[in-house]
C-alpha cells in the first residue's frame, strides 16, 4: 500500500538546504489564510507555539488539550534548559557543532538535514523567548547566562533556574492566550482526541471526547497537527505526567500513519529511586545537577555504611573513571547504563539497592552552599520533600527512569506524516534525536518545530487544499464517531474484577524488565508472548465504573491503557527487529568488550517505520525502512572517553 | 500508618454534596497524599463504588493541576508545596483528614474534588502577554537586563496557576495570581510597551470573573506553592493606579 518512504530532504549542501527549501516552498497569501482551519492537538511547547504562530499568521486554529488549561502541558516540567548555538561563551560553539553533537548524541540514527535545521533555528528560539519575556538566567552585566549539559564540551544551555520548561511553556501559552483573545485560536481544554478522520486519504478531522461532559464530537479542518508528546507512560512509572498517553499518535497509526522507531526510549540517569508499591510516578532531578554533583557507589558490593562513613579510597566515581573527558557529563544513555551495571554488581545504594549517589560535597566545599542553593535550590527542595533527606548534608540517591521517547510518528522534512495533511511535531514525531536525545534538546525541538519550521512547511500542503475542508456530516465522520462510541460503551460494560491501574502497572513492569535499559531477544519474545494475553485479560476483566456521559477519570485512563496495551507490543517488535545496539536501545547481544553499545551500520543505519495491519500478532505490522544517508558526518563508534 | 478520611463527594454541580468517611490503612509514610488517594480509589473501584474524582497531572508540583483543600488549607499543611508534593509522613498516625475542593465562587465545581479554573486563563487572555510575533524578535543579547530585574521577574513568573491563592482567600481574590503576571512582565523591558493596557485589562477581567478584592489577610502568600510574595499585590495596586491615571490623562 505504501511505497518507498520519501523523506523529501532538499538537495544541495547541508548548510543551505533549509534556506533553499524556504525560498522555494509554496505560500498561502494573507487573504487566503483565514479560509483555512487548522486542528492542533496538544498545547505544550510544540502545540502551543505552533497554534499561536499559525494564529498570528492569520489561520483559524482549533487547539485541543486534555488538561484543564493549555498551561499545564507536560513541557512545563522540563527543568534544565534549552540549547542554542549562540556561542555567547566564546568557547568555540557553532551551528555545525550543535548539529554534530546532536547527531552523535543520537548515535547516528537521525537525519542529517533535520538535525542541521534544528541547530540552525536554535538561535531564533532564544531571541523569540527573550522577547516574550521569558526570564532566562543572566549574568551581573545583564547578558544571558549559560551552563553545560551532557554530551557537549561547550556551554550552550540557556535556563531559567530549574524551571526552564515552565518558563518557555508560559511564553508559548501567553502567545497562545494573545491569539485566543484576538479570536484566531479557539481553545478546547479538557478535550481528548480519540480518533483521526481521513477523507480521500487526507487527514481532515478528529473525533474528541469532552472530558467534563463526556460528549463525543467531530471536528473538521484543512490539516491536522499532532503535538501530543511521547509514550513514556507505557512503562507506567516514568517522569511523565499521569495523563501523558499514546492515544492520539496510536489512533493515527491505526488510520495508516507510520510509527517510527518506537523502541527508542530515553532512560534518564538522574531520577529519585522508586520506593514502595503505590508509587504513581517518578521525579526527575535535572541533569544540570551533574555539572556540580559527582556520581559514585561503594567499591565493595553490599556496603551498607552511611555515605559519609565510606572513605574516599573506597568509593568508585565510575563515570569519571570510565569517561575521563566527559566524566559526570557523559550522555544520558551511557550514564543510565553505567548506573544499572554497578547496581547489578550489587554496589547500588539505598534500601532497594537500585540507586547511586550524586554527591555535592566537593562542590559545596569549593563554591559554598549558597552558590549551590542558587543554582539548584528548588531541586534540593523537591528532593527533600520526596525523600525526607537533606542533599546539602547527605548525597542524593538517584536511579535511571523513563523520561522521553525519541520514537514517534514518521514525518518527512516538512514534518508531514505519510498521511497527507497529518503533521506531527515535537516529541510526538521521531525525527531529530535518533536513538538518544541529548539534554536540553527537547525544548529546542518542540519550539523549533512550533515557531519556525511548521509555519513554513504547512503552507506547502495547504496551498493545494483551498475549499477542501469537509463538513462533519460526511459518512467518514459518522463512522469514526460510532467506533469511538462503541469502544467507550464496551469499556464501561465489561464490569470485571481488575482496576485499570493494575493492568497498566503490570504492563509497565513487564516492559521495564524486558524492553527497558537493556534488552535481549529472549526477553523481548517473552514480552511479546505476554502482552496479547494481558490485553485479552484487560478486555475481559477490567472494571471501569460510572458512565460515558459524565466526568469519568477511570474511563479516560481505561482508553489510554487499552492503547498502551497494543502499543507496547509494537515497541517490543521494533526492539526485537532492530538487532543492534544504538543509543538508548541496548541489545545485550551487541556490545563492545567494555560494554558499550555496538551499532551495526551496515544493516541498521535506517529508520524503522511500521505500518498497521490489524491487532496484535494475528497481523504483524509491516516494516518500511528509510535509509539514513550521511553526506557530512562520518559514522564513528561514539566515544566519550 | 492509618487514617480516617472525610472526603467531599458531589456527583455534579446540581447534586448536593457531602463529606463521606473512608478508611486508609497500611499507608507507608513515604507515600504521597495523592498516591494514598489512588489506593483508596483502587479499593473503591474493586468494591463496586465510584472512585473519588480529583485532579492531578505532573505530580511534582509544577503543572498546577492538583487542587485539594486538606484540613482547611489549600494544598494541605506542607507549605510551600502543591498537594502532590505532600507526603503522609507529615501526618500523625491515626489522624482524621478532611479533603475538600478548592472553594471560590469563580471556580465552579465539576465533580467531587475537581473544580473549573478556566477563569484564571481568561485573566491571562485579557492581556497577560507580550505581543512578540514569531520571527520579529531582535538578537537576544541586544537588550541587557540587570540580573536583579531578571531575578525579580523570575520570582514572579514562577506562579504555577493553581488558584490556591483564590481558594485560601476569604474574599476569593485572585490578586496574587494577577499580580504575579503583571509584575513579571512589568519588571522586564520587553513588557513596557503594553504595561498600561495590560494591567487595566487584566484587572477588569479579574473583577469580571467575580474574584473579590484583597483585604491583606495574606492567606494567599501562606499557601502559595511557588512562594509568590504578597508584596506583588502592592505592586499590582501601584501599577493599576498609575495606569488609570495615565489612561485618564489620555497618555
Amino acid at each position: 500500500m505504501i511505497g518507498s518512504l520519501d523523506s523529501k530532504i532538499p538537495s544541495g549542501p547541508l548548510a543551505e538546504k533549509w534556506t533553499n527549501h524556504k525560498d522555494h516552498s509554496r505560500l498561502v497569501a494573507p487573504n487566503n489564510r483565514r479560509k483555512f482551519e487548522i486542528i492542533v492537538v496538544g498545547s505544550g511547547l510544540a502545540g502551543g507555539s505552533t497554534a499561536a504562530t499559525l494564529g498570528e499568521l492569520g489561520y483559524n486554529v482549533k487547539c485541543f488539550c486534555y488538561q484543564d488549561s493549555p498551561r499545564r502541558a507536560h513541557s512545563i516540567a522540563a527543568q534544565g534548559g534549552i540549547n542554542a548555538a549562540k556561542n555567547y561563551q566564546n568557547d568555540g560553539d557553532s551551528v555545525f557543532r550543535l548539529f554534530y553533537d546532536t547527531i552523535k548524541g543520537g548515535d547516528f540514527r537521525s537525519r542529517e538535514a533535520n538535525v542541521y535545521r534544528l541547530a540552525e533555528v536554535s538561535n531564533l528560539i532564544i531571541d523569540q523567548c527573550v522577547e516574550q519575556g521569558v526570564p532566562f538566567a543572566r549574568e551581573y552585566g545583564g547578558l544571558l547566562a549559560n551552563r553545560s549539559f551532557g554530551g557537549a564540551q561547550v556551554s550552550r544551555t540557556f535556563y531559567a533556574r530549574g524551571q526552564t520548561g515552565q518558563q518557555l511553556l508560559l511564553g508559548a501559552y501567553q502567545a497562545l492566550c494573545r491569539q485566543i483573545d484576538a479570536g484566531t485560536v479557539e481553545m478546547f481544554p479538557q478535550t481528548e482526541m480519540l480518533d483521526l478522520v481521513l477523507i480521500d486519504g487526507h487527514a481532515k478531522g478528529i473525533i474528541t471526547r469532552n472530558l467534563v461532559t463526556g460528549k463525543i464530537e467531530a471536528h473538521s479542518g484543512d490539516a491536522v497537527v499532532l503535538a501530543t508528546g511521547g509514550y513514556g507512560n507505557v512503562f507506567y512509572l516514568s517522569t511523565n505526567a499521569r495523563g501523558c498517553n499514546v492515544t492520539a499518535t496510536y489512533r493515527a497509526y491505526k488510520k495508516g500513519a507510520l510509527f517510527a522507531n518506537p523502541c527508542y526510549t530515553q532512560i534518564h540517569p538522574t531520577c529519585i529511586p522508586v520506593t514502595g508499591q503505590n508509587q504513581s510516578k517518578l521525579t526527575l532531578m535535572s541533569e544540570s545537577l551533574r555539572n556540580d554533583g559527582r556520581v559514585w557507589v561503594p567499591k565493595k558490593p553490599g556496603d551498607t555504611r552511611a555515605p559519609n562513613q565510606i572513605p574516599e579510597a573506597e568509593r568508585d566515581y565510575y563515570l569519571e573513571r570510565k569517561y575521563p573527558s566527559f566524566g559526570n557529563l557523559a550522555p544520558r544513555d551511557i550514564s543510565s547504563r553505567s548506573a544499572k551495571e554497578v547496581c547489578d554488581e550489587g554496589r547500588g545504594v539505598g534500601e532497594s539497592g537500585r540507586g547511586v549517589y550524586l554527591d555535592f560535597a566537593d562542590a559545596i566545599a569549593r563554591l559554598g552552599a549558597n552558590t549551590i542553593c542558587e543554582r539548584y535550590g528548588n531541586l534540593f527542595d523537591i528532593y527533600e520533600k520526596i525523600t525526607g533527606e537533606n542533599a546539602y548534608e547527605r548525597p542524593m540517591r538517584i536511579y535511571p527512569a523513563v523520561h522521553y521517547t525519541m520514537g514517534g510518528l514518521w514525518v518527512d522534512y516538512n514534518l508531514m506524516s505519510n498521511v497527507p495533511g497529518l503533521h506531527v511535531i515535537g516529541e510526538a514525531n521521531f525525527s531529530d534525536h535518533g536513538a538518544n536525545r541529548l539534554g536540553a534538546s527537547a525544548l529546542m525541538q518542540g519550539l523549533a518545530d512550533g515557531y519556525f519550521v511548521l509555519p513554513y512547511t504547512l503552507p506547502g500542503y495547504l496551498a493545494g487544499q483551498i475549499g477542501k475542508r469537509p463538513a462533519t456530516d460526511r459518512p467518514e465522520f459518522r463512522q469514526a464517531l460510532d467506533e469511538v462510541d462503541a469502544r467507550t460503551k464496551k469499556l464501561l460494560s465489561i464490569n470485571g474484577k481488575r482496576s485499570v491501574d493494575s493492568f497498566h502497572r503490570e504492563l509497565g513492569l513487564l516492559l521495564w524488565d524486558k524492553c527497558g535499559m537493556a534488552r535481549n531477544a529472549a526477553g523481548l519474545r517473552e514480552a511479546l508472548a505476554r502482552i496479547p494475553q494481558l490485553r485479552e485479560e484487560f478486555w475481559r476483566d477490567v472494571r471501569v465504573p460510572g458512565d460515558g456521559e459524565e466526568f469519568n477519570q477511570s474511563l479516560e485512563r481505561a482508553g489510554r491503557v487499552a492503547d498502551f496495551l497494543e502499543f507496547g507490543e509494537l515497541m517490543c517488535i521494533d526492539a526485537l527487529t532492530r538487532d543492534e545496539s544504538c543509543g538508548g536501545h541496548f541489545r545485550e547481544e551487541h556490545q563492545t568488550p567494555d560494554g558499550e553499545a555496538l551499532r551495526d551500520d551496515e544493516n541498521f543505519a535506517d529508520v524503522f517505520a511500521w505500518e498497521y495491519q490489524g491487532n496484535g500478532s494475528a497481523a504483524a505490522p509491516k516494516l518500511h525502512r528509510e535509509p539514513l544517508v550521511f553526506e557530512t558526518v562520518q559514522l564513528t563508534q561514539r566515544s566519550y572517553k | 500508618m492509618k487514617f480516617k478520611l472525610k472526603v467531599w463527594r458531589q456527583k455534579d454541580p446540581k447534586t448536593k454534596g457531602k463529606l463521606v468517611t473512608y478508611e486508609a490503612s497500611d499507608v507507608s509514610p513515604n507515600t504521597s497524599f495523592l498516591e494514598m488517594l489512588d489506593a483508596v480509589n483502587e479499593r473503591l473501584v474493586l468494591g463496586g463504588e465510584e472512585p473519588i474524582a480529583f485532579d492531578s497531572d505532573c505530580r511534582e508540583g509544577i503543572c498546577g493541576t492538583c487542587s485539594l483543600t486538606i484540613n482547611g488549607e489549600a494544598h494541605g499543611p506542607d507549605h510551600p508545596g502543591a498537594a502532590c508534593e505532600l507526603y503522609m509522613r507529615r501526618f500523625k498516625d491515626g489522624a482524621t483528614i478532611v479533603v475538600e475542593p478548592f472553594r471560590a465562587k469563580p471556580f465552579p465545581l465539576i465533580k467531587d474534588l475537581v473544580v473549573d479554573r478556566r477563569a484564571l486563563d481568561r485573566i491571562v487572555q485579557a492581556g497577560g502577554f507580550v505581543a512578540a510575533r514569531a520571527g520579529s524578535a531582535p538578537e537576544a543579547n541586544s537588550t541587557p537586563i540587570p540580573k536583579q530585574n531578571a531575578d525579580r521577574a523570575m520570582e514572579a513568573a514562577a506562579c504555577i496557576g493553581c488558584g490556591a491563592c483564590a481558594a485560601a482567600c476569604p474574599n476569593a481574590s485572585a490578586m496574587l495570581f494577577t499580580a504575579a503576571k503583571v509584575s513579571h512582565l512589568a519588571f522586564l523591558p520587553q513588557g513596557q510597551p503594553e504595561r498600561t493596557r495590560r494591567v487595566l485589562k487584566m484587572v477588569t477581567a479579574m473583577d469580571g470573573e467575580g474574584f473579590g478584592n484583597c483585604t491583606n489577610t495574606y492567606e494567599c502568600e501562606a499557601v502559595c506553592p511557588a512562594k509568590i510574595s504578597a508584596s506583588l499585590i502592592a505592586k499590582l495596586n501601584r501599577e493599576y493606579a498609575v495606569a488609570s491615571l495615565r489612561q485618564e490623562a489620555g497618555d
